[in-house]
């Protein structure tokens, strides 16, 4: 039996996942296809200002969780609810199955509800010795085989119709078509007397609104309307973190949700239910309708400054959707009950950290997730946050903590660097990689070239290139981060070059060392904020007016994480925002800050394509000015499809999940492939380390360089 | 055209989008005609494909034989109109009923009811679901036609939602928005129409609810 507890196992689950072609297959054409909907349906509305709002009212929400269940309550036993509230999922499966007891019910429908799924209540009342049906077609037929949900909104998204029509076969006795609509009909036929024969009717909620006791309800199948109308009995299960106070608040939420979960502008049926309304079957007592509130960890983590803000998720799914690693292993391998980036979360808080403590590494940290969440919330930080709690509560593994230790003297670390360039040169070839790898890496990790450590790192260049600007128009210090100063410094050579010819004065802070952001990554907080001190020192930013990276994922870091790592900080507080505003990626101070144009650039006719770097696009908010600048530059540009979908790199992720990244980093290269562009930019040189040993290893021909070179390429002569 | 201002012209774009299909009727008889006609040119459980045909377990089957031949059901028309709905329905032989859905579980070919608020932006129909014949009309009717007065199309969602929130604080309540035909498109992400509640969704608007 798998143990997700154990790293082994959990990748072994993970290439099993991999392998399978239909999976892959139906996650490649949803994630496209979903990207377009999504765009379609948030059309002519300021989406940025539909979420702030959802984020806003949420967290107001959450703040007063206990007196909106009070207000809730009391206005619910006016109207004839009864209302419950469950400390943990055991405790609401034993109130469900009172219920059903009392009330003599043994048939129970249900539709689709995630709150039902993180207490397992179905296996619960089975046990108990009832009949529970699921009345959700995706939910039944993973009901039928056993499964638990492989994504919070199609449930059965790994499912082919051959699979299902084998399974409607089994169920009902006769041979299936395999035609989608007729399986379609049967589960309508096989399920309607389900309803008919019910005792007890069970779902989940999307709002609970306290001001009225009225709980919402989305479905598209119209399966919740029947479950909560025919039976007798009906109950409830909602998570706390759905309570909002008024009717509106839910309204405003709509307006994201659906949009968000699968690209609808509303779905087919909303229905809101207050109090009993009369019951017409036959039974001497009516209606009864019980409302079990679960908190399960949701009142502790109201209370969390740290992590409050997960209880904002409407449970949209949207994250799932946009995520790289949950298009390559599906559901079953990205969350433990709820999926996707907030299942990583979900599952240290309500299923414990066993069940998270390999999961939680799962996130490749590209903000996709961040960047769609119909309520705002962090998701990578978060992510993060939680796996250095795990880490602080388990004890840090032997590498990360020595990796810590090693970046916090920016010394050591250089002459570490230093020691190992002079190791490898017996597996260095002349052509920039390494021959075969250390034997610290296994088999898995041999699916891209890697690259050797430049003979002359950039710091040491820089006394015999700092050029002399007589009057500069500006003055910036350039960041390199570690992979361009002992990598490759050719980027940032090219760079300083470009920058001269425009009277820009460029320092190089010697003091400076690694962001930060690797230990970040692999859960060591108290490292990374000790480098971005000793950075945030060295920078001295008020001695100049940019700062300049050419790695978009150090910009990104210095600019979002710096003033929130330091924020506590009483001298370097400040100090860090002010360095964090003066922070500015290469392609954005050349294009519209130098606003450079094609006078001083050669034309060639380099068919060229572009690929976005996830902290470029999504981490700063930079779209346009690379590729103008590839324009500008003189070469053909030719747009790739999904330029900003991850490449696969994800720092640390590659090197903890090769084969993830290695799966990733195929598909980018055949959107690459397609374009059929010789030359392919980009403007982070993690990515450009993925992305040309993965293209060396292939043997494709393809050149890949960073922004800086391919616009030094065709620079004029003075 | 009766529609004819832009908000009419939005509800309509929408509506058709999710696949709901938009008439017009001056007034409650006129579109009480276009429900008859419907149902006559529609076969009872046999021109959709909503699954008696085909193989079944003997319960769920068992459950579809149940089904008489023609059935309308309209629980919330007006004295007045439900004679006409009746004795057109008798002349065609079609069985109407007003209440008792609970003994046609296993499906009918019409539902008629009245919408009260149609929002433009989605295609959306509010329907006071708190009858429970009304409830069930709209859920097991393979075909539901909502009846909603011109004068009921607003905007946004959030033009109602005042009306919604008074309802919902006064009494025990059911209140639906309902945006096209039930779907899922939970087999391979294929979208399919008709899951648990009607395969098609017609909106009659009406201009004036007294003719």
């Amino acid at each position: 039996m798998s143990d997700r507890g154990k790293m082994q196992d959990y990748q072994k689950e993970v290439g099993s996942a991999l392998g399978n072609d239909f999976l892959r297959d139906a996650m490649d054409k949803f994630a496209v296809a979903y990207r377009e909907a999504r765009q379609r349906a948030f059309e002519g509305l300021d989406t940025d200002r539909l979420i702030d709002d959802v984020a806003c009212r949420k967290d107001g929400a959450i703040s007063r969780a206990d007196q909106l269940l009070e207000q809730f309550k009391a206005e619910a036993e006016k109207k004839g609810i009864v209302v419950h509230l469950a400390r943990d999922a055991q405790h609401a499966n034993e109130i469900i199955a009172a219920i059903a007891h009392k009330t003599g019910s043994q048939k129970i429908i249900k539709s689709k509800s995630m709150t039902a799924e993180e207490t397992l209540l179905n296996h619960y009342l089975e046990h108990e010795g009832c009949e529970v049906t699921e009345t959700d077609l995706g939910e039944w037929i993973i009901q039928l085989r056993g499964e638990g949900p492989s994504h919070m909104v199609m449930p059965a998204i790994h499912l082919s119709r051959y699979q299902v029509s084998d399974l409607f076969t089994d169920v009902t006795g006769n041979k299936q078509d395999d035609d989608i609509e007729k399986l379609v009909k049967v589960a309508r036929r096989e399920l309607r007397r389900k309803f008919v024969e019910a005792d007890m009717g069970v779902t989940g909620a999307n709002f609970a609104i306290a001001d009225s006791a009225t709980i919402g309800l989305t479905t598209n199948e119209g399966n919740a309307r029947l479950v909560t109308t025919l039976p007798r009995i009906q109950v409830a299960l909602i998570g706390l973190d759905k309570l909002v106070p008024t009717v509106q608040d839910a309204q405003a939420i709509l307006r994201v949700l659906p949009r968000n979960a699968t690209g609808q502008s509303l779905t087919s049926y909303v229905t809101w239910i207050t109090g009993t309304a009369p019951w017409k079957g036959e039974h001497p007592e009516g209606k009864e309708f019980h409302i079990v509130f679960l908190d399960n960890g949701r009142r502790d983590l109201a209370k969390d400054p740290d992590f409050s803000q997960v209880l904002r998720c409407v449970r949209c799914g949207a994250c799932a959707n946009v995520c790289p690693v949950y298009r390559m292993v599906g559901g079953h391998s990205m969350g433990h009950i709820y999926i996707g980036a907030i299942g990583l979360i979900l599952t240290y808080f309500f299923h414990g950290r066993h069940q998270a403590r390999n999961l939680i590494q799962n996130c490749i940290n590209c903000g996709a997730c961040k960047d769609v969440c119909a309520a705002g919330i962090d998701l990578p930080g978060i992510i993060k946050q939680v796996h250095a709690k795990i880490l602080n509560e388990e004890g840090h593994p032997l590498k990360s903590t020595l990796l810590s230790k090693v970046l916090r003297s920016r010394k050591l670390f250089h002459t570490l660097l230093r020691y190992a360039q002079k190791a490898q040169k017996p597996v260095a070839d002349s052509d920039g990689y390494l021959r075969h790898l250390p034997h610290i890496f296994s088999k898995k990790h041999g699916f891209r070239h890697l690259p050797a450590i430049a003979r002359e790192p950039f710091r040491d260049r820089w006394p015999a290139i700092r050029p002399k600007v007589a009057r500069p128009r500006y003055r910036i210090a350039l960041f390199s981060g570690c992979v361009q100063d002992f990598v490759y410094p050719e980027q940032l050579s090219a760079a300083v070059e470009l920058l001269s010819r425009q009277q820009v004065e460029v320092l190089f802070p010697m003091e400076q060392s690694c962001c930060g952001l690797p230990v970040q990554m692999m859960g060591e907080p108290a490292a990374a904020r000790q480098v971005a001190s000793q950075n945030v020192l060295a920078m001295k930013a008020h001695h100049v007016d940019y700062i300049i990276t050419l790695c978009a994922s150090c910009a990104s870091h210095l600019k979002h994480a710096y003033p929130k790592l330091l924020s506590k900080h009483a001298s370097l507080a400040s100090k860090a925002r002010q360095m964090a505003e003066k922070v500015i990626p290469f392609s954005s101070f050349c294009n519209d800050v130098l606003k450079l144009d094609a006078s001083m650039f050669n034309a060639s006719r380099t068919q060229t394509t572009f690929h976005a770097p996830c902290h470029l696009c999504r981490g700063l908010g930079v779209e346009e000015a690379p590729r103008d600048l590839i324009r500008k530059s003189g070469y053909t540009f030719i747009p790739a499809s999904e330029e900003q979908t991850c490449c696969g790199f994800g720092g640390t992720y590659s090197a903890n999940f090769p084969s993830i990244s290695a799966q990733i980093l195929a598909k980018k290269l055949d959107d690459i492939r397609s374009t059929g562009a010789e030359l392919l930019v980009t403007e982070c040189p993690g990515c450009i380390m993925q992305l040309r040993g993965g293209a060396s290893k292939r043997g494709m021909d393809l050149n890949v360089v960073h922004l800086s070179e391919a616009m030094h390429r065709n620079l004029k002569p003075k | 055209m009766l529609e004819s201002t832009p908000l009419h012209r939005l509800f309509r774009t929408k509506a058709e989008a999710v696949s709901a299909i938009v008439k017009e009727a001056t007034g409650v008889k006129d579109a009480i005609a276009y429900a008859l006609d419907i149902c006559n040119q529609k076969e009872a459980c046999t021109i959709l494909p909503s699954g008696c045909q085909h193989n079944l377990s003997e319960k769920a089957q068992a459950l579809c034989d149940g089904k008489p031949a023609k059935l309308i059901a309209a629980p919330d028309l007006s004295q007045p109109h439900w004679e006409i709905l009746s004795a057109e329905c008798d002349k065609a032989g079609i069985g109407v009923i007003k209440d008792g859905l609970r003994n046609h579980l296993g499906g009918i070919d019409i539902g008629i009811t009245w919408a009260q608020f149609g929002i433009a932006e989605t295609g959306t129909l509010v329907i006071d679901s708190t009858d429970e014949d009304l409830r069930l009309t709209t859920m097991i009717s393979e075909i539901h036609i909502a009846f909603l007065p011109l004068s009921g199309i607003c905007e946004s969602a959030a033009d109602i939602v005042g009306s919604l929130q008074s309802k919902m604080k006064s009494h025990s309540n059911y209140l639906a928005m309902v945006t096209g035909a039930s779907r899922t498109a939970d087999i391979e992400r294929v979208l399919a129409l008709g899951v648990h509640g009607p395969l098609e969704m017609h909106i009659v608007l009406i201009r004036d609810e007294d003719v």
